[in-house]
C-alpha cells in the first residue's frame, strides 16, 4: 500500500533530517513508526502527504507515485491527525467532523445527507457525540485529538496517517482510540500511527518502523523488533522486556526507588 | 424495518444538522435589508410623504410608467439622490463586511478587516493618485485596486513568520503599511492643486454625497457578483480558517484558495474605497456580530454579514444626512458608533479573540 524508497529530506542545505529510508506497508496494517524524540518522524509524515517537497527518493500509495497526485487526489487517499491543532475560530464539533467529507464533496452547497450521517457515525465510532454541539476552540487538547481523530475517521481514506494520536489522552481513551485503529484497519483502511509509547506498538501494532537518528534502524513485527537489544540501540540502558501472558511489555530497567511511605 | 431504521438515521442529521434556525435568521435579515431601504427612501431633510416616494419608485421600475408626470423636484430627488445614494450604502456595506469576513477566515484572526490590514489606506492613495495625476492612471477604480493589494499583500509578506501569521503581527505590519499609504496621501495632497486638495480631503472622510447612478451601476452588479462567488466557496473557506496544514490534509489547496479569496475582497474593498472614501470598522463589526448570531459556519455567516453591512451602512449614511441640516461624513459616523462596540468586544471577549491564532 505505501511504499517509501531511499527518501532523502532536508530542510536547510547539508543538514539532512531524513536520510535513505525505505520501507513498505501492506494494505489492512497498522504500523506503529516509533523513535527517538527529534528523529524526522512527523517530517516522515510531512513527506508523505506531500506538506514538504524532499530532495530524492519515491513516496507510493498503491503504487502509484505521489508526485502525480493533486492535493485533492491526496485527500481522498490520505488523512492526516496532527499531533496537535490550533483551533481558530469556535466551530462546533459536530462542524469540524463534517469537513472530514470535503474530498468526498462535488460541485456547489452538495453537503448530502449521506455525508451528515457518515460524520454523525465517526462521531459514535470514537465516542464523542455527547460533545457535537460544543464550540471547538474549547475543548481540551485531548478531546480536541478525539474530534480530529473522528474528522479523519469520516475522510473515509485509503492510508490514515497519526501523529502521537494518544498523547494527550487519559488511560482510558488510549486504549480505545488503540482498539478502534485495529477495528477501521479491519476494513482495508492502512494505518500509520507515530508513537512514544513501545507498549501501545506491542499491543496494537502488525508492524513498527523504528527510526534513530535521521535513518532506518528496524522494520518487522513488533514482538521480534522491540527486543532489548534494539530499544537499548535507541534509548541506550532503559528498557526491560518481558512477557505477561501472551503480550509482552516494556518498562523501565531502573525505577529509583526512595518514594515515602505513606502511613 | 430496514426503511424505519433509516428514517430515525435521517431525522437524526436533522436533529443534528438543523439549519432550519439560521436559515430563518437570514430570511428575517432578508426581509430587514429590503424595508430598510424602502424605509430610508422617506426619510431626508426634504419632506417627501411616503406615497409619492413610493409613486415615484413604482413609476421608474414600471416600463410603461411615465416619468414626465412626476412634480420634477420630488422625482429628482428621490430618484436621483436617494434611491442611488442608499443603493451605494448597500454595495459597499455589503463589499466592506464581505471582505472582512473573508480575510478574517483566510488569515485565521478574527480581528483583521479591510480598513486594519492597510488596504482601504492603500486603495485610498491609489485613488488620490488617479485624482491628481488623472493621466497617469486611467481608471480610479482599477488604480485604486491595485494599491489596495499591494497594501494586503505587504501585510501579509510582513507578518509571515515561519509559515505562520500570528494575530499581533498582522495587526502592527497592516497599522505601518496603512500609515505608510496615509503618508503618501499627505504628500498628494501636499502637492495637490486646490481642486484636487478638495476633492481628495471630502472623499477621504468617507461620505455617499457624490453618488450618482453610474456609481451604482458599476458597483453593485460587481459586489454580488463578488457575493456569490464567494458564498459558493464558503465551505472552502471554513477549511482554509483551519490552517494551510489542515486545508491540505482536506484537499483544499490552501495557496491557491487564498489568493483567489484575497483578490476578490480586494476587488471590492477598492472598488468601494474609490466611490466613497475610506469607511473604518464595518468590515470588523458586522463578521463579528453575524458570528455571534450564526456562528462561525462561513456558508451561513457570510451572507448574514453581508446583509447586516448594508443594513448598518443604510442606517449610518440615513443618519449623516438627516442627524443635522448639514452633512455629516459618514466614516465619521460609523468610527464614533464603532468605537463603543470595539471598546465592549476588547473589554468582554477580548481574552476570547487575542487567545487565539
Amino acid at each position: 500500500m505505501l511504499s517509501v524508497q531511499n527518501l532523502f529530506f532536508e530542510y536547510t542545505k547539508s543538514n539532512p533530517v531524513i536520510e535513505d529510508i525505505s520501507f513498505n506497508i501492506k494494505q489492512g496494517e497498522v504500523c506503529g513508526l516509533f523513535g527517538p524524540n527529534g528523529c524526522g518522524k512527523t517530517t516522515l509524515f510531512k513527506c508523505c502527504l506531500k506538506f514538504l517537497k524532499y530532495e530524492k527518493g519515491t513516496i507510493t500509495f498503491n503504487n502509484e507515485d505521489i508526485k502525480d497526485k493533486s492535493i485533492h487526489e491526496m485527500a481522498k487517499s490520505a488523512a492526516y491527525v496532527p499531533q496537535e491543532h490550533k483551533p481558530s475560530f469556535p466551530y462546533l464539533v459536530r462542524d469540524v467532523v463534517l469537513m472530514g467529507r470535503t474530498p468526498h464533496l462535488g460541485g456547489v452547497f452538495s453537503i448530502s445527507k449521506k455525508d451528515k450521517i457518515k460524520a454523525i457515525d465517526a462521531m459514535k465510532l470514537v465516542g464523542i457525540e455527547n460533545i457535537a454541539d460544543k464550540p471547538y476552540n474549547q475543548l481540551s487538547g485531548g478531546q480536541r485529538q478525539l474530534v480530529i481523530i473522528a474528522r479523519a475517521v469520516a475522510q473515509e481514506p485509503n492510508i490514515l496517517f497519526l501523529d502521537e494520536p494518544t498523547s494527550a489522552l487519559d488511560f482510558s481513551n488510549q486504549i480505545r482510540i488503540w482498539n478502534l485503529l485495529r477495528k477501521i484497519s479491519g476494513n482495508g483502511t492502512t494505518i500509520i500511527a507515530c508513537t512514544h509509547d513501545p507498549n501501545h506498538v506491542m499491543w496494537f501494532c502488525d508492524r513498527v518502523v523504528v527510526m534513530g537518528n535521521k535513518r532506518l534502524i528496524s522494520i518487522g513485527s513488533p514482538e521480534v523488533i522491540l527486543s532489548e537489544k534494539i530499544l537499548d540501540e535507541i534509548y541506550t540502558d532503559t528498557c526491560k522486556v518481558s512477557s505477561i501472558g501472551k503480550n509482552k511489555i516494556v518498562y523501565p530497567k531502573k525505577i529509583t526507588n526512595n518514594k515515602r511511605e505513606i502511613s | 424495518m430496514e426503511k424505519n431504521k433509516k428514517k430515525s438515521k435521517y431525522n437524526e442529521t436533522e436533529k443534528h444538522f438543523d439549519t432550519k434556525r439560521k436559515k430563518t435568521i437570514l430570511l428575517i435579515l432578508f426581509l430587514i435589508l429590503i424595508s430598510s431601504i424602502f424605509i430610508a427612501l422617506t426619510i431626508g431633510v426634504y419632506k417627501i410623504s411616503a406615497n409619492d416616494v413610493y409613486n415615484i419608485v413604482i413609476t421608474h421600475l414600471n416600463p410603461w410608467g411615465d416619468t414626465n408626470d412626476l412634480y420634477r423636484v420630488y422625482d429628482v430627488i428621490v430618484w436621483n439622490i436617494r434611491f442611488p445614494r442608499i443603493l451605494l450604502s448597500v454595495a459597499v456595506g455589503i463589499a466592506l463586511a464581505l471582505a472582512g469576513g473573508i480575510y478574517q477566515g483566510c488569515f485565521r484572526n478574527p480581528l483583521v478587516e479591510p480598513y486594519i490590514l492597510g488596504v482601504e489606506s492603500g486603495a485610498a492613495f491609489g485613488a488620490a493618485l488617479a485624482i491628481v495625476i488623472p493621466s497617469f492612471f486611467f481608471s480610479l477604480q482599477i488604480s485604486a485596486f491595485i494599491f489596495g493589494s499591494i497594501a494586503v499583500f505587504g501585510a501579509y509578506m510582513l507578518a509571515r513568520v515561519r509559515g505562520e501569521t500570528p494575530t499581533i503581527m498582522l495587526i502592527l505590519s497592516g497599522v505601518i503599511i496603512g500609515s505608510v499609504f496615509a503618508a503618501f496621501v499627505s504628500i498628494l495632497k501636499y502637492i495637490a492643486t486646490d481642486a484636487a486638495l478638495r476633492e481628495i480631503v471630502f472623499w477621504m472622510m468617507g461620505g455617499f454625497y457624490y453618488a450618482s447612478w453610474s456609481d451604482v451601476l458599476l458597483i453593485l452588479p460587481i459586489v454580488i457578483i463578488c457575493f456569490f462567488i464567494l458564498w459558493i466557496f464558503s465551505w472552502k473557506l471554513n477549511i482554509l480558517s483551519m490552517g494551510d496544514e489542515e486545508s491540505k490534509t482536506l484537499g483544499v489547496n490552501p495557496e491557491l484558495y487564498k489568493v483567489i479569496f484575497v483578490i476578490i475582497a480586494t476587488l471590492i474593498t477598492a472598488i468601494s474605497v474609490s466611490a466613497v472614501g475610506i469607511i473604518a470598522w464595518v468590515g470588523l463589526m458586522m463578521p463579528h456580530a453575524s458570528r455571534m448570531l450564526l456562528g462561525p459556519d462561513h456558508r451561513f455567516m457570510l451572507p448574514a454579514a453581508a446583509m447586516m453591512g448594508a443594513i448598518y451602512m443604510i442606517l449610518c449614511d440615513t443618519l449623516a444626512r438627516t442627524l443635522t441640516s448639514a452633512e455629516i461624513p459618514v466614516g465619521i459616523l460609523t468610527s464614533i458608533i464603532g468605537a463603543p462596540y470595539l471598546i465592549y468586544l476588547i473589554r468582554n471577549k477580548g481574552k476570547l479573540i487575542f487567545g487565539v491564532g
